[in-house]
């Protein structure tokens, strides 16, 4: 598939993905409004709401003052207070290099240049985030500016200008408040159920008789969710968390262009394994390679792949050549499929 | 009771074509804007060229004929008359530029000076900027067109007074030729 036509299935995936995340915590929590609670046939679901409420609530918080919480554990120094220390001249280039690089790319994006931060880790890696395209922040990490050329440093930087513009680390926001609410809705059920759901007989009382089986169906399948609620809202979050990624590297490669400096960057990413300590856990998903280092390999299955933030990068690779229009390694299935 | 349905079907309509004039509107201006970011880019090639060419000038004695070029060509865009005009001039300014910048890959004391390496890093960014500033004025060039003929809203758009944006193009078949580089050493 070309880069346009990758464009259009990754949005397609994101909102098939959303969409079953919205129906699984419908599911979740009219079920607990209707067992725990047994108030479903009054106006109001208050479980479903309160754990809305709550997740949605702190979403809210992490989305206005994450940036700074996120910026301050990886130790991310502004670029200006880099250049102020500078002794070599090289160093001031590279440094100079980097602000022009992505000011380049926020002319190409359309959005304002975002704040750019420095974080002192061999490990190449970088990150984005920040409530909105005007109030964003990109930071790289040492290793990445003395890993990568020029033209590779302009792709991870598409890249990352990507996931602004394409509002993923809003869009993240949104999932981690739906997977905090279904997690306390299953917390508040279990506790519930532990000490006798007050509702489960109210419930089948206001049904009619006839619908006394089915309701015990619903309730058994209801029990179920509510053990894989977690677990689920996890995958889940985890597949829209991939889905972003191909997406921020197709944006990322109409930015610049030029996927191929993409790829190349990815590759000599890839190459140096070990973990970036600087980054914690919380950002995992809007770095362009895992930080935890846990990246599932290509042949590792598909079990492994689901628990990952990042799809493996042979994909990754794979797919961006196929927007340059070169050949495939024929073994490697591509994004698309 | 039996009205409320086609007046709920015009309140409808009236939403529509609110949000279809309104997003028309936005792309309209997000074009105009990027247009104007193309001479943003373009006036700080104009105040740049200077300093490069004092630069250099100590070492590349041999290359009069080249940074005369630049600085002229630098001069005649500044004074283009018109967008037509302006995109040609600012065509062969990138072409003397162009040239200057292969020329100077000759001279190793250039290489090695940090100046000059900043310098040509500004330029060379420079350059990259104008050609990301097209770039963006033809994406959303093309994002607003396509709006606008998009059927339904190409039934009103020309009616609400959208015309189709330009894509920024070059004028000159010159422009479109690999820049020659002529490397004899001669005294020009």
């Amino acid at each position: 598939m070309n880069l346009l036509e990758q464009q259009a299935a990754n949005r397609r995936r994101t909102w098939l993905v959303m969409a079953l995340f919205v129906l699984v915590f419908v599911i979740i929590g009219f079920g607990v409004d209707a067992f725990i609670i047994g108030d479903l046939q009054s106006s109001m679901p208050i479980a479903t709401i309160a754990a809305l409420a709550i997740g949605g609530g702190r979403a809210w918080w992490s989305l206005r003052y994450g940036d700074r919480a996120v910026l301050g554990s990886a130790s991310a120094e502004p670029i200006d207070d880099r250049l102020a220390r500078a002794t070599t001249d090289d160093e001031r280039l590279r440094y100079r290099q980097l602000q022009n690089v992505v000011e380049e790319m926020a002319i190409a994006a359309g959005i304002p240049a975002p704040k750019l931060y420095v974080i002192p880790d061999s490990d190449p890696n970088a990150f984005a985030t920040g409530p909105d395209p005007a109030h964003a922040s990109i930071a790289v990490t040492d290793g990445l500016l003395s890993t990568l050329n020029r033209e590779e440093l302009q792709g991870v930087v598409a890249h990352e200008m990507g996931h602004i513009r394409n509002l993923d680390i809003r869009l993240m926001m949104v999932v981690a408040a739906l997977v905090g609410a279904i997690l306390l809705l299953a917390d508040w059920s279990g506790r519930a159920l532990r000490f006798g759901g007050r509702g489960s007989s109210r419930g089948r009382d206001r049904s009619n008789g006839g619908a006394g089986a089915a309701g015990l169906v619903l309730f058994a399948i209801w029990i179920v969710a509510i053990i894989l609620a977690p677990m689920i809202g996890q995958l889940l979050a985890l597949a829209v968390s991939r889905r972003r990624e191909y997406q921020a590297d197709a944006t990322g490669a109409e930015l610049t262009r030029n996927p191929m400096a993409l790829a190349d960057a990815l590759e000599k990413i890839e190459d140096a394994v070990e973990p970036t300590p600087a980054i914690k856990r919380g950002t995992a998903h809007l770095c362009i390679a895992d930080p935890l280092g846990k990246e599932a390999e290509d042949g590792e299955g598909a079990w492994a792949r689901m628990w990952s933030t990042h799809p493996p990068m042979a994909r990754r690779i794979a797919a961006l050549k196929e927007m340059a229009l070169m050949p495939q390694n024929p073994t490697i299935p591509t994004a698309g499929r | 009771m039996i009205f409320l349905v086609p007046l709920a079907i015009l309140v409808l309509i009236a939403l529509w074509l609110m949000g279809m004039y309104n997003r028309l509107v936005s792309l309209k201006n997000q074009t105009q804007n990027g247009w104007r970011q193309i001479d943003v880019q373009l006036k700080r090639r104009h105040d740049l060229i200077p300093n490069l060419v004092n630069t250099v000038k100590g070492v590349m004695e041999f290359e009069k004929g080249t940074l005369t070029a630049v600085m002229d060509a630098r001069a005649k865009a500044m004074g283009a008359a018109g967008p037509a005009d302006a995109s040609q001039k600012e065509g062969e300014l990138s072409q003397a530029l162009g040239r200057l910048l292969a020329v100077a890959e000759n001279y190793p004391q250039l290489k090695s000076n940090e100046n000059v390496k900043m310098l040509q890093e500004e330029l060379s960014a420079t350059e990259n900027k104008i050609g990301f500033a097209r770039q963006f004025y033809n994406d959303i060039a093309t994002k607003f067109n396509i709006a606008r003929e998009t059927f339904p809203t190409n039934l009103f758009a020309n009616a609400f007074g959208f015309s189709a944006a330009e894509l920024f193009q070059i004028q000159d078949a010159a422009d479109r030729q690999v820049p020659t580089v002529d490397l004899t050493m001669s005294k020009s």
